[in-house]
């Protein structure tokens, strides 16, 4: 059946082209139901806006700054320029995200967040917009991951949140959203579940999208102001599950003259059986509500997936990406630990910016695009690095 | 008529077990399916292990992945199925499990060899009303297989009666918030006359209460409400680490219906 949607819009019941939909248990129907019949209304209140952008410009800091970076553009022989979601209230992209989904839950009359993190940068943002609006918040959060982003969870347990450990599978963002949507069939009156990525049952993938998709619409005005025209030629971004991604593209997706780039982890290596590159290691399957390209054996048993990142090691991505590439309107870049710290290197070296570990796989990208001189080239650079310093110092034989 | 309508009409108090294939060995599957109807069970739920059930609580997801160490797949089940009903002749017998799995194996191609080796009906949590109707309601009934819809204290009166339409199996009435195995349920007094408001609506399907119950009070209580119940967790949980898995999935069910 051949959609007749644009990229941004899903079907009624939520599909981009075989991809989306909500498979959740019955547990869930009236919660996903409710939010499905509600969100767009609530969001085009006047009100709601009014909110929204106070938020987004006098908390979050929006617009964030399009910078050029020019050492970088001189390295790889094109002009690069770096959207700063790094700057961001609480370091990352993933606050543009909870601030309308707080608001949307205080509509709907909830009195009580859950959430899933990986890296733990959505939790912090969960965490963040709980404090401000006077709710109680609980992030689950897989064992591994609390032990690889230790800052991030006490930022989470100072912002006043709980952090629950998940300790099933690989003790990592799969596990934990697994938990999460265990609480919220436990307690599908009051609570609303803030998912962080344009992943799980519909609408969350398109009302993830919708909040974050701030970046592109601020893109298209600042490219225009520096470069004459609101175009680039490439937008590169990291995916995991794609919600950074899918807020650079988003103004984007009708542009066919600008290449989206999509950027996975390929861990050890896209077949080294320690990846999460699941463009090219997936297939179409169920995780978490909707229906993606996801990384599973044969009997349909969901594999578990590899990423020293912890923000990316997902094994599925958004179905608006799985569709996008799909139909080849974005493409796959995958980049394995090694490179993406060689870029954590390159970055803070030559700009000063010490980037988060996802988004420097959307920084090592840069050599394998094949923009030219007169290109631009616009990276979303999605989170700092502050998290990662644990990280980075392990590495620091890689981080030349 | 068929099993589960002979089941329903010739017996009250209906005990439905649920155990997971491939828990806690491999090949335990048969052998506990006979013993688990020696002792007096009048349904059986096949849980056909996933690697990430949502629906499902600790105990079950913990059984699967033993089952999906030991091996088990929807091949390997249905290989063992191939001696359900010299084992079990009467008893109706449902696969429950994620969407996923089945999808990966084939629609069309589960409903044949469920069919072939004598299930009666099918219960997919995650699988959506719209969904069933549109791609699946068709291919179940060529195979004459049941669909088994859960019912929440949250799902609407219209909606359940649309589940009721759909099904001639049983409805599957979850006892409260909450995973399978939970512990938490709501009051007595909530949960009575959530009960009482399902007996309300004259369903044509008989149902079956589960999630939460573990003993023979829970179960005698459940009865009161609906036709029988469903337990699962506590039987799984009354499989670890014995030597005799059917011997003691015997006792648990004795213990139940005693």
């Amino acid at each position: 059946m051949t959609p007749t949607i644009s990229y941004q819009k899903p079907t009624a019941r939520g599909y981009y082209g075989q991809f989306g939909g909500a498979f959740v248990p019955e547990m869930l129907y009236p919660n996903v139901e409710e939010l499905r019949t509600q969100y767009l209304e609530i969001m085009a209140e006047p009100d709601f806006q009014i909110e929204m952008q106070a938020l987004l410009r006098d908390y979050v800091g929006r617009p964030t700054p399009l910078f050029e970076a020019k050492r970088l553009s001189a390295k790889y022989n094109t002009r690069i320029f770096l959207k700063r979601e790094d700057l961001c209230h609480t370091g990352a992209h993933k606050i543009n995200n909870t601030v309308g989904q707080i608001l949307l839950a205080k509509r709907l009359g909830k009195t009580r967040i859950i959430a899933e993190t990986g890296a733990g940068q959505h939790g912090v943002a969960t965490a963040t917009v709980c404090a401000l609006m006077g709710l109680p918040c609980v992030v689950y959060m897989g064992a591994v991951d609390i032990e690889r982003q230790a800052p991030n969870v006490a930022r989470m347990r100072l912002l006043g949140a709980e952090v629950r450990r998940a300790e099933s599978g690989s003790q990592t963002l799969k596990d934990a959203t697994n938990e999460a949507i265990r609480d919220w069939i436990a307690n599908p009156i009051d609570t609303h579940y803030i998912i962080g990525s344009v992943v799980g049952p519909h609408p969350y993938p398109d009302l993830v999208a919708r909040l974050q998709a701030v970046i592109s619409e601020e893109m298209r005005k600042q490219l225009l102001e520096k470069t004459g025209s609101e175009l680039p030629d490439f937008v590169v971004a990291c995916v995991g599950g794609g919600s950074n991604a899918a807020g650079a593209f988003y103004h984007f997706l009708d542009e066919p003259s600008v290449r989206l780039i999509a950027v996975e982890a390929a861990g050890h290596g896209i077949n080294s059986g320690h990846s999460a590159a699941t463009s090219v290691l997936g297939t179409p399957g169920i995780i978490h509500g909707s229906r993606t390209l996801l990384m599973q054996d044969k009997h349909g048993q969901i594999t578990e997936p590899y990423s020293l990142s912890a923000g990316l090691d997902y094994p599925g991505i958004g179905p608006l990406h799985a569709y996008l590439g799909e139909v080849g309107r974005s493409e796959f870049i995958a980049i394995t630990d090694d490179d993406a710290l060689a870029a954590v290197s390159e970055c803070s070296r030559l700009e000063g910016i010490i980037p988060a570990l996802e988004t420097a796989h959307a920084l090592a990208a840069l050599g394998q695009l094949g923009a030219g001189p007169d290109d631009i080239v616009v990276v979303n650079l999605s989170g700092r690095g502050d998290k990662d310093l644990d990280t980075y110092l392990k590495n620091m034989d890689k981080l030349v | 008529m068929n099993r589960i309508a002979n089941a329903f009409a010739s017996k009250t108090n209906l005990l439905n077990t649920y155990f997971t294939a491939g828990y806690p060995s491999l090949h335990d599957t048969i052998p506990l399916a006979k013993a688990l109807v020696e002792a007096g069970a009048d349904i059986l739920e096949i849980g056909m292990p996933f690697s990430d059930p949502l629906a499902d609580g600790p105990v079950i997801q913990g059984s699967s992945s033993v089952a999906l160490a030991n091996g088990m797949s929807i091949p390997v089940l249905f290989e063992q199925l191939q001696g359900l009903r010299a084992a079990v002749p009467e008893t109706p017998v449902f696969l429950m499990g994620y969407l996923n799995p089945v999808m990966q194996f084939g629609v069309e191609e589960f409903c044949r060899q469920a069919a072939a080796v004598g299930v009666d009906g099918v219960i997919l949590p995650d699988l959506p009303l719209a969904e069933y109707e549109e791609f699946y309601l068709e291919t179940f009934k060529k195979h004459g297989l049941k669909a088994v819809f859960l019912i929440t204290p949250q799902t609407s009166a219209e909606r359940i009666r649309h589940l009721d339409s759909l099904s001639d199996a049983f409805l599957y009435l979850v006892s409260g918030p909450g995973t399978t195995g939970g512990t938490t349920q709501p009051d007595a007094v909530t949960q009575a006359q959530y009960f009482e408001r399902i007996t309300a609506l004259k369903l044509r399907n008989p149902r079956l209460i589960g999630f939460g119950i573990a003993d023979k009070a829970g179960f005698d209580r459940a009865c009161e409400h609906a036709e029988g119940a469903i337990i699962g967790s506590a039987l799984i949980r009354a499989l670890e680490d014995v030597d005799d898995a059917p011997a003691a999935a015997g006792r648990f069910v004795r213990g139940i219906k005693a």
